[in-house]
């Protein structure tokens, strides 16, 4: 008989880290005890994008949401909810602040604001088992193609979409699909990046995770549309999970007889091939992570000759991103015109004119609900931050939202309505790039921040070109000096002119937009670097050399009873003061770390 | 590494001087870094010039010529967990350990090293000891969680 | 399975259909066995299996059954709700047998007519959303 229920236990990184699979043996013993196994069925499926309340799972045809799940919870969910139909309120979801949770995953804001068709899949499928793709009309698009499209039809398709490149560059992807299959060779090759370089952002790891046959059947269109046979995937080595499902499907997809020769019968051959990246984030570039395939270090070349031209092997190469490829079954087997009734713009006469269909983004930093979400283009960054992120943790101050990951730009209070559009962002100065999307609160600071990405970029630099290289470690100098306290109105002059030296002369888009998060800062936060500068103060407390910590006295001894917690634990040995009375800090002795500050439970120490 | 696993993770790739990154890969995988022995017999399998290989050993942050501690330690310090305090964790670490960023205990028990993005950044701070991983860690449970590896 | 071509595809398709109606909670007609004490007591089990043995026999991949709590008429059980979506109104049938979920499924579930002689009343209130 068939199943009446279904638990899809998360099995994706974050909650597989958070101990899911021992969730999912529990549930399978108790269900077993309670004679369910019959009616009840458990299913892993791929990250749900809410990691931060993992472990998790939906119960299903309710709908209900159970959340930070522990083993001990499980044979009282079986009991009460799978046999006598009481969900269990305790493990719902409640929104910060409120009492009433949320049974529902459907009328949680995090998920109820989303649009998902790249994560359409997400929680209902397992993404190790091919049928459950095909059952919600996978490979039905590839089938469409094969049966009823010319290669020009679909490339058609997917110019008058609007689709364009969600790797970062927003290229319009039909265009460069057309461009490759217009180059004669022997051989022309597609690959999918999932390199994933933005420090701080998994949407690619996700749409992997979740859904890999997505990427494998849009990777099997493109290279039909395209011409070409073979196709790779570049992953980063640090994502197991993901690179285990790809494999997984891939090899799936082979049985069937969906990849390899002569396709569905149709008389279409082709193959996908993994390459794993190995850790340098200049891989994401084109001919970089091409260079790498090859087995080469991976240096960007000058783009002379495009990489659609002379790409993989000397061969037209076609790279697309992962979510790119994701979008492209839904595309073909729902319409261009669907497609692209959704976003901003207009692309029927100009491709770049607008922003079509959903981008995915890696919410995260100080906002109450971090996660994956997939929004449609042109919602304001408001709605994402205040809506499906729930606002600013502990009650806190929004300060500023950083989009593009390290060739991003911050973006302050002012501009929170800016619709997500790929020139809006740009225009601001920052840009759509893959997905990530950190805020920050009134207690980050915005010369710190723009000191992580810098650094960042910085050590992740090829070297191969002299701007990049010294350009950025010059200005990393700087930032260095002003944080420490050492800074001068020069400086930050020298900076911004740094700056420009090193967008408008590098070699590759590494070095070309490192420099935006501190164009962006000082743009919009320039009293927080003048602060720096000229009070040798930082308003967000974070640059320890102008800072320091202290213990309100009254606080102390009134409400914390001088616990001695803080001393406990000051690394340096910095506080003094005997259980039950007044502490102090020893201001020559106290490293800055911050730590009594996070411990100590009466908050009677403060940071100037 | 013995001959047999070599032999395994060589099988597992064409024959072919391309292969080169993705051999390295599974042996830095299973070992945590690579050894010099290794690379030379790897370097002549594949056809790919010894000065080469060691190129691709500096270039990628993946691969570490210098051997590790049996666990590990890899603190994430990507954009989600800066902002939610990786550096502190970090140092928590370096003080418990006695060692600094890059370094092994003389014992040959940790090593630690900072890894960008880990990919649960709705769990930063993260920190992964060999294949574990920890996430949402404060400050004060570093100890705790290296008194696990003991 | 060896090397499908576009049938095949079609036959998975359809086999998982119901499948997926249930894992995304859609479906047109919506049953409710209700399981307290009481319920189980009287024998609600097996009006869960029965209903799932009519969905498995006729092959309809519209109608989903879950369970629900006491439904406070104790002394009615065991009983069942069914709704079928674009109805104002949901239907609960008391003191139940494997039969009479038949019927009910022959007239109110396919054909949308209530089996008026199992139904409790017609209550104007939904009870699950
Ligand atoms: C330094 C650098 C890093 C990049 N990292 C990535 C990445 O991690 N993932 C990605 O898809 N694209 C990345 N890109 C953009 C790619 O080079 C390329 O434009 C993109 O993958 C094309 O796919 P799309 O048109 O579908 O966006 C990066 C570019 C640069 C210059
Ligand atoms: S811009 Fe930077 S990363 Fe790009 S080639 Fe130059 S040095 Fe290398
Ligand atoms: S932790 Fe807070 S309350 Fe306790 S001794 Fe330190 S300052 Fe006082
Ligand atoms: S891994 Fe479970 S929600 Fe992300
Ligand atoms: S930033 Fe640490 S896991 Fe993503």
């Amino acid at each position: 008989m068939a199943y009446r229920s279904y638990l899809m236990v998360c099995a994706g990184t974050g909650c597989v880290a958070n101990q899911s699979m021992k969730i999912k043996e529990k549930l399978e013993t108790e269900i077993r005890k309670k004679g369910l196994q019959e009616e009840v069925a458990v299913v892993t499926t791929g990250c749900n994008g809410f990691c931060a309340v993992g472990p998790l799972m939906v119960v299903q045809p309710d709908g209900i949401f159970y959340q930070l799940l522990k083993e001990t919870d499980i044979p009282y969910i079986v009991e009460e909810h799978f046999i006598k139909g009481r969900p269990v309120k305790e493990l719902m979801f409640t929104p910060p602040k409120e009492k009433t949770p949320i049974p529902k995953l459907s009328d949680i804001p995090f998920f109820a604001d989303q649009t998902p068709i790249v994560l359409r899949n997400r929680g209902v499928i397992n993404p190790e088992n091919i049928d459950d793709y095909i059952a919600r009309g996978g490979y039905e698009a590839i089938a469409k193609v094969l049966t009823s499209m010319t290669p020009e039809q679909v490339i058609q398709e997917i110019k008058t979409s609007g689709l364009r490149g969600r790797g970062g560059g927003g290229f319009p992807t039909g265009i460069k699909w057309e461009t490759c299959r217009n180059i004669p060779a022997d051989k022309h090759y597609i690959i999918c990046n999932a390199d994933e370089g933005d420090p701080g952002a998994f949407m690619d790891r996700s749409t992997v995770e979740s859904d890999p046959h997505a990427v494998i059947e849009g990777m099997l269109i493109g290279g039909y549309a395209i011409g070409s046979s073979e196709g790779y995937v570049y992953i980063r080595n640090e994502y197991p999970i993901a690179l285990d499902r790809l494999q997984t499907a891939i090899q799936h997809a082979r049985e069937y007889g969906l990849l390899g020769t002569n396709i569905l019968d149709k008389g279409f051959d082709f193959e996908i091939k993994i390459a794993r990246g190995a850790g340098a984030f200049v891989c994401g570039e084109s001919t970089a992570l091409m260079a790498s395939i090859e087995g080469r270090p991976g240096e960007p070349r000058a783009k002379y000759v495009h990489t659609v031209e002379k790409g993989l092997w000397d061969k037209p190469t076609c790279l697309n991103n992962v979510e790119t490829w994701a979008n492209v079954p839904q595309i073909i087997l729902r319409g261009a015109e669907w497609f692209s009734s959704i976003g901003t713009g207009d692309v029927s006469g100009d491709p770049w004119g607008g922003s079509k269909g959903t981008k995915v983004f890696s919410l995260s930093g100080k906002v109450n609900n971090t996660g994956l979400i997939e929004v449609p283009m042109g919602i304001t960054l408001r709605k994402i931050i205040f809506d499906i992120g729930g606002g600013i943790k502990d009650g806190k101050k929004f300060k500023a939202v950083q989009t593009g990951g390290p060739s991003g730009g911050f973006i302050p209070e002012s501009l929170l309505d800016l619709p997500v559009d790929y020139e809006e962002l740009t225009k601001v100065g920052s840009m759509m790039g893959s997905g990530g999307m950190v805020v920050a609160d009134e207690n980050n600071c915005m010369v710190d921040m723009a000191k992580y990405f810098l650094s960042f970029t910085q050590t992740e630099s090829c070297g191969k070109c002299v701007p990049c290289r010294e350009g950025t470690k010059r200005m990393l100098d700087i930032l260095e000096k002003i944080t420490e306290g050492e800074g001068t109105e020069e400086d930050l002059v020298l900076l911004e002119e740094l700056s420009n030296v090193v967008v408008e002369s590098s070699l590759c888009a590494l070095g070309g937009s490192a420099p935006n998060p501190v164009l962006t800062t000082l743009k919009y936060f320039r009293e927080e670097y003048e602060a720096h500068v000229k009070d040798k103060k930082c308003p967000g407390h974070a640059c320890r050399k102008l800072i320091t910590y202290t213990i309100d006295p009254h606080v102390c001894v009134d409400k914390g009873h001088g616990c001695h917690v803080c001393a406990k634990n000051c690394p340096d040995g910095a506080i003094l003061g005997e259980t039950k009375q007044v502490h102090t800090i020893d201001v020559e002795k106290c490293g800055k770390c911050g730590i009594c500050y996070d411990v100590c439970k009466f908050d009677a120490i403060s940071v100037e | 590494m013995n001959a047999q696993m070599l032999e395994t993770i060589l099988h597992r790739h064409p024959k072919d001087p391309s292969s080169i990154i993705q051999v390295m890969l599974d042996i830095q995988n299973e070992l945590y870094y690579l050894p010099r022995d290794v690379l030379n017999y790897v370097s002549e399998y594949l056809n790919v010039p010894l000065s080469r290989t060691y190129n691709l050993a500096t270039f990628y942050k993946a691969f570490s010529l210098k051997p590790k501690g049996k666990y590990p330690i890899a603190v994430c310090t990507g954009t989600a967990c800066h902002v939610q305090g990786a550096i502190k964790i970090m140092e928590q670490i370096e003080r418990e350990l006695h060692i600094k960023e890059g370094e092994t205990t003389p014992d040959k028990k940790f090593s630690v090293e900072s890894v960008r993005c880990l990919g649960c950044c709705g769990l930063a701070p993260v920190v992964t000891v060999g294949k574990n991983l920890h996430g949402r860690i404060p400050t004060s449970k570093v100890s705790k969680i290296l008194k696990q590896y003991e | 399975m060896g090397k499908m071509n576009i049938e095949d595809l079609e036959k998975i398709r359809e086999q998982g259909r119901y499948k997926m109606a249930l894992r995304q909670g859609t479906g047109r007609v919506r049953i409710i066995v209700h399981m307290g004490t009481c319920g189980i007591a009287a024998g609600a089990r097996g009006i869960l299996t029965a209903a799932m043995k009519e969905i498995e026999l006729r092959g309809l991949h519209d109608v989903i059954v879950t369970n629900a709590g006491c439904a406070g008429l104790c002394s009615h059980e065991p009983m069942m709700t069914v709704e079928v979506l674009g109805e104002s109104a949901p239907v609960k049938y008391v003191y139940l047998t494997a039969e009479k979920v038949k019927r009910i499924f022959d007239s109110h579930v396919l054909k949308g007519q209530v089996t008026k002689e199992f139904a409790l009343e017609v209550v104007s209130e939904k009870t699950h959303s």
